[in-house]
């Protein structure tokens, strides 16, 4: 059973957002089902910093040994930061996905929408496996 | 719904991912599917083949039947080898590909791809008509487990009386192993040295237990078939469904070595492959290795100055050389003119075209 914290706020495409509450800059990853259901990460694209991405939009890519993952914006607004660390070390996204595997962090435009809390994402994944 | 080995209950006991391959419920991994690819190229590993088909073909002619229904010529095989072999259509379309062991002067076992054996037992069957030899599909009946890496034969040795040592490559001896009756070949999937055990079902989770005990400390891991597609990847060997289908002749795959026109009378084929042998084939099955990190896979176009030339049919992220690679069928044109390409979702990432193997292990 992977690890869903409860502060975090998810996506249904498998995704954490860290500090959804402060309205200003948030963090963003991928969850411990979604890197469990990868397998070994060997490659992780994010968008670049300064980039401006809508909510739903496919920034990025996470690439295992069986398969391949879009990575979506799950808020709009501006990218401020990505996670070189995890760029240059893939494998951080399967020994701490929540930690130094975050991905990027992005300056909130306008409401996020359809985030699930833990609750309601931990209902999501035990259907799926 | 699908079906389960006799090892399904040790695999979920070592926490293992399981997933739907061919119908049934197999290990994906255990853990990181990295970890077990090294392993068995630096150690050893343990694989469930279960899935796998044993068809047995016996008789005063069965290897005559074999002659027929197979492009191999099996009946010059000597008791206790194996080849390497296809089964293909009257259009010479590859129904599967087989290792066929002779076990005795008129018994041999037919070992066919989970997804085909049942097709592979009817035709054999169906084209055993006519001779004096039967076709039995036991593949119920029989588990297969394998140990592969360098030291595969460290962990065996102890547990049977058998010659392991003695034992050939693409060999087979019958033999106990910790208590099973079991038939011990010298075959895998790998790249690396290298056994698989063919033992009843009921022999199976023992057999398994004594395998990992006798490899503790000598750094056996359980490997799932996410390790097992990339080792056979970088050996270059072909997998049925990728490489190998009923649309292809073994010419296509460039493995026309296996069809033997040289053997006496008929078989199922041989005027269509005799054809594709005279004509040759405009696409050729490639190694490919991309300058990048991002990875062509099954499916993927090939691509020359934007325009397709050929198909991905494996790919992956390749443990030994650090870089994604790739099978891919390109047209004969393309590979002269060079320059070739891979469109990864809308992007065309340069790949240069390699030799196969990608992986040789070192003797």
């Amino acid at each position: 059973m992977s690890s869903i914290p409860e502060e975090l706020s998810y996506t249904k495409e498998h995704e954490w957002v860290a500090g959804i509450d402060d309205g200003l800059t948030v963090t963003v990853g991928i969850t411990e089902y979604a890197a469990e259901q990868l397998g070994d990460v060997v490659f992780v694209q994010v968008p670049e910093a300064g980039t401006t991405v809508a909510a739903g939009d496919a920034v990025g890519e996470v690439e295992s040994t069986k398969s391949v993952s879009d990575i979506f914006a799950p808020v709009g607004g501006e990218i401020v930061e990505i996670n070189s660390a995890v760029v240059d070390d893939p494998s951080l996204l399967n020994t701490d996905p929540y930690g130094d595997g975050w991905l990027f962090r992005v300056r909130v435009e306008g409401e996020p929408e359809d985030l699930l809390s833990a609750a309601e994402y931990g209902t999501l994944t035990s259907g799926e496996s | 719904m699908s079906r389960s080995t006799p090892l399904r209950g040790v695999h979920e006991r070592l926490g293992a991912t399981l997933t739907d391959f061919a119908g049934w419920q197999m290990p994906l991994r255990y853990g990181s599917e990295s970890a077990e690819h090294n392993a068995v190229r630096t150690a050893a590993g343990l694989f469930d083949l279960s899935h796998m088909g044993e068809i047995f073909v016996t008789g005063p002619q069965a290897g005559e039947t074999l002659d027929h229904a197979l492009v191999g010529h099996l009946s010059i095989l000597a008791p206790g080898r194996a080849r390497y072999t296809m089964i293909v259509d009257e259009d010479g379309g590859i129904l599967d590909d087989l290792i066929v062991y002779r076990l005795d002067e008129d018994r041999y076992m037919v070992v066919a791809n989970a997804s085909n054996y049942a097709v592979v037992a009817r035709e054999l069957a169906a084209r055993s008509e006519g001779y004096d030899a039967r076709v039995t599909d036991r593949s119920d009946e029989y588990a297969l487990v394998a140990v592969q890496g360098p030291r595969a034969a460290e962990i065996l040795r102890g547990l049977t009386d058998a010659d392991v040592d003695g034992l050939k490559y693409y060999a087979i001896l019958p033999g106990v192993v910790a208590g099973a009756p079991a038939l011990i070949a010298r075959t895998g999937y790998t790249g690396e040295d290298g056994f698989e055990l063919f033992v009843l079902n009921e022999h199976a989770v023992p057999l398994w237990d004594a395998l990992g005990e006798a490899g503790r400390g000598l750094g056996l891991v359980p490997a799932g078939l996410s390790a097992r597609d990339t080792l056979r990847l970088e050996a270059g060997m072909p997998l049925y469904g990728n490489e190998l289908t009923s649309s292809a002749t073994p010419f296509d795959a460039g493995l026309g070595r296996v069809v033997r026109f040289d053997k006496p009378g008929d078989f199922v084929g041989r005027s269509a492959l005799e054809r594709a042998a005279q004509n040759g084939s405009t696409r050729r099955l490639v190694g490919l290795v991309a300058r990048g990190r991002r990875v062509p896979r099954h499916g993927y176009p090939v691509t020359r100055e934007g325009a397709v030339v050929g198909e991905v049919t494996s790919g992956a992220p390749s443990q030994s050389l650090g870089k994604p690679i790739a099978m891919a069928y390109v047209t004969e044109d393309a590979l002269r003119e060079g320059g070739l390409a891979v469109d990864i979702r809308g992007s065309h990432e340069p790949v240069d075209v390699v030799d196969l193997p990608f992986y040789r292990r070192s003797k």
